[in-house]
């Protein structure tokens, strides 16, 4: 048994958890249409392999990653390519972006699918380009491509792989049903992560709110065979504990320090989502084209765990689960410490929707209007980034660049802790989204405006040379064109007419 | 002659002093040459802050130009793609007052690239002489096109274009481009003004 540490602040809210019914889920039949977006990671947009009009089985890849960081699509059934074009998509701005829409057959053919029966028979780097090409990506929020986080660990030892199954924030229970539905899925998937990455233990990680998932897992810890060592940890639950470096000091009481990896200290973590998304990918071959999404809130009335194909948009799961549109107060997608509104219920399910949110106005009052901070510090208490709340909100609304920078803004996570415990009720995470935002956009200005000046100076520097070389030419061309008239006369009559003068003129000089 | 100097402190006085004078003199002199600075470090320190686009809106062919003439007291505010942020900036290395935007160089707008409409170019290669970063790329009577990363958004292709085939676009469009907007001024402030 491992020592389970505190970290600093974090806050309680009310955790709703039962709401939703974990440990259940049901399949959600298939929608009219799904709706692909090309970019549902952090990282380059893919790009569509697939023609309008194409028909496609399931499984099969309709868009490739571009670049290191980014990953593919794939059909999540049989159907018909309608359209690649504009289309809302989840995302804080609400803007739309380019996405894949399939017209499902209805027959549910799929491709036939090729796993290895013994990953151990594999070496790593031929596992990280199943997953790779199997378009995972994180699927506890962030969404960054699970490849590239196994390959960043290449370049430091690892000796811990941690699967995160914190789900520390309220309502949602996507990652404590699929915990309780499938532990072997999970404990074989992290099986092979620690395979690829070297480990040699793994950490389940459970907050105490969720028994009967650390029950299971535990229970299938015990049922199964392995080389490395193997723990499930319970430890007390507390907002955000599910933070990966919050996570990490949990269980290992070290801290990332700031701009570091977790890699770094010899740690990988990964979702208990990914973990199965893993597992499918390698030993069954199969693409990340489901998940389970947390449908929950009083405006529903069926609130529940999905297993939902991606693409799927929110209004048809909204009308399976009941949805109250005259008791729901607003959308959210993800959780409510974390999330975001969302303006148009046409948008899909992708690989980060962890939670459809759907609350009353009593669940969710809309917030009061923002009051003076009163410089009471407990935004600084909550912080478990230990960052100082009150002082990024101050900079923040200065823009001042330099000092924000000075106090760490990057290596706040934006959980909302702060914001939450505010008595004035100030959007502070609202501020800090916004100046880290100025600040990249101040960072990628300075990068752009040192190129054009390099730029101006070469062209500058290029345009002297050529008017040097002309200028050389030039005066090639004239002495030559001098040396040619004096052979050609041998002594020119003007200058020997000057000559003659003026020896008469100096002559006459003498004279006087 | 000892003796002479002792009865004539102001005389010793007048020595030293001359002769002090003379040492430290020759140090500065010694300094100025071996410590020289090379080029006008104000001009430099002016140039990073400008935004190199290299549009000469301000009146000076380039940013460079512009940062040498406002090491030597022009004014601040004549540069719009930089804008309000930049004259800030400006104000707070030199300690002096910023100013708005002097509008007859033109107005801050969102940075823009140029785009050629390609099947409209006839090839004539002006718009690569009027370039001052070398993004346009193409040669006599074949296409041009502009490289948009390296395209500073100044405009100086736009008018030389016999065709007038060139347009300026926003250049940060899109959801990669998107950010997080400051919320409002809280309640308590709105009352106060």
């Amino acid at each position: 048994m491992i020592e389970v540490h505190t970290i600093k602040g974090g806050i309680h809210p009310p955790e709703e958890k039962a709401l939703s019914n974990p440990g259940h889920v049901i399949d959600c039949p298939m929608p009219p249409k799904l709706i692909l977006p090309l970019n549902q990671h952090i990282g380059a947009a893919a790009e569509p392999i697939v023609a309008v009009g194409q028909y496609v089985l399931g499984g099969e890849c309709l868009a490739t990653a571009t670049g290191l960081v980014s990953a593919n699509v794939h059909a999540p059934t049989s159907g018909v390519i309608a359209s690649i074009d504009d289309h809302p998509v989840p995302h804080a701005s609400g803007l739309s972006n380019c996405c894949i829409e399939l017209i499902p057959d209805g027959e549910d053919k799929w491709l036939a699918l090729n796993g290895t029966d013994d990953f151990r028979q594999a070496t790593p780097a031929d596992l990280v380009t199943a997953i790779r090409c199997a378009g995972i990506s994180g699927m506890g929020g962030a969404g960054f491509p699970t490849a590239v986080k196994l390959m960043a660990s290449d370049r430091t030892p690892i000796d811990t792989l941690i699967i995160n199954g914190t789900e520390c924030e309220p309502y949602i229970t996507a990652d404590d049903t699929l915990m309780q539905v499938n532990p072997a899925g999970i404990i074989e998937g992290a099986e092979i992560l620690a395979f690829i990455v070297g480990a040699e233990r793994i950490l389940f990680a459970v907050e105490d709110n969720k028994p009967e998932a650390a029950a299971a897992l535990t229970q299938a810890v015990v049922d199964t065979a392995s080389s490395v060592a193997r723990e499930v940890v319970t430890f007390p639950t507390k907002y955000p504990s599910g933070g990966e470096k919050q996570l990490i000091e949990i269980l290992t009481g070290q801290q990332v320090p700031s701009g570091k990896l977790p890699a770094d200290l010899g740690i990988v973590c990964q979702n208990t989502g990914t973990a199965v998304a893993v597992r499918d990918a390698v030993v069954a071959g199969r693409p990340l084209t489901h998940r389970i999404v947390t449908l929950t809130g009083r405006a529903l009335n069926k609130p529940a765990n999905y297993r939902v194909p991606l693409g799927t948009p929110i209004e048809f799961l909204l009308s399976i689960a009941g949805y109250q549109a005259e008791q729901s107060s607003r959308l959210v997608h993800g959780g409510p410490m974390m999330g975001f509104a969302i303006d148009d219920p046409r948008i899909p399910v992708v690989k980060t929707t962890n939670c459809v949110l759907a609350p009353t106005e009593q669940e969710f009052p809309s917030a009061p209007s923002a009051q003076a901070c009163i410089r009471c510090g407990h935004c600084a208490e909550a912080c478990p980034a230990s960052l100082l709340p009150q002082q990024l909100y101050w900079y923040a609304r200065a823009r001042d660049q330099e000092q924000l920078e000075r106090h760490n803004l990057f290596d706040c996570i934006e959980c909302g802790a702060c914001a939450w415990v505010c008595p004035s009720h100030i959007p502070l995470v609202q501020y800090y989204r916004a100046a880290k935002g100025f600040i990249q956009d101040s960072r990628e200005e300075k990068i752009r405006s040192e190129r054009s000046q390099a730029r101006f100076e070469a062209r500058q520097a290029r345009v002297e040379r050529e008017a040097q070389a002309r200028e050389a030419k030039r005066a090639a061309r004239k002495a030559a064109a001098q040396a040619k008239t004096t052979q050609d006369t041998e002594e020119d009559p003007i200058q020997a007419a000057v000559a003659r003068a003026k020896a008469r003129k100096s002559e006459q000089e003498v004279t006087e | 002659m000892i003796d002479t100097l002792m009865q004539n402190p102001t005389g010793i006085a007048l020595l030293a002093l001359l002769g002090l004078g003379a040492v430290f003199g020759a140090l500065l002199g010694f300094a100025a040459v071996r410590f020289r600075t090379e080029g006008n470090p104000i001009a430099d320190q002016v140039n990073q802050l400008l935004p190199q686009t290299q549009c000469g809106q301000c009146g000076f062919p380039g940013c460079r130009p512009y940062a040498e003439a406002i090491a030597n007291g022009e004014a601040i505010n004549k540069c719009p793609p930089g804008g309000q942020e930049t004259i800030e900036a400006l104000a707070s290395l030199l300690d002096v007052e910023p100013e708005p935007l002097d509008a007859e160089h033109g107005e801050e707008k969102a940075p823009r690239v140029a785009l050629i409409r390609e099947a409209e170019c006839i090839g004539c290669t002006k718009c690569i002489q009027a370039c001052p970063v070398d993004a346009i790329l193409g040669a006599a009577k074949v296409m041009h096109t502009v490289i948009a990363d390296e395209c500073t958004g100044c405009d100086l292709c736009v008018d030389p274009c016999p065709v007038d085939c060139i347009d300026m676009i926003e250049r940060k469009t899109g959801i990669q481009h998107w950010r997080w907007q400051s919320p409002d001024v809280i309640a308590s402030d709105r009352v106060a003004a």
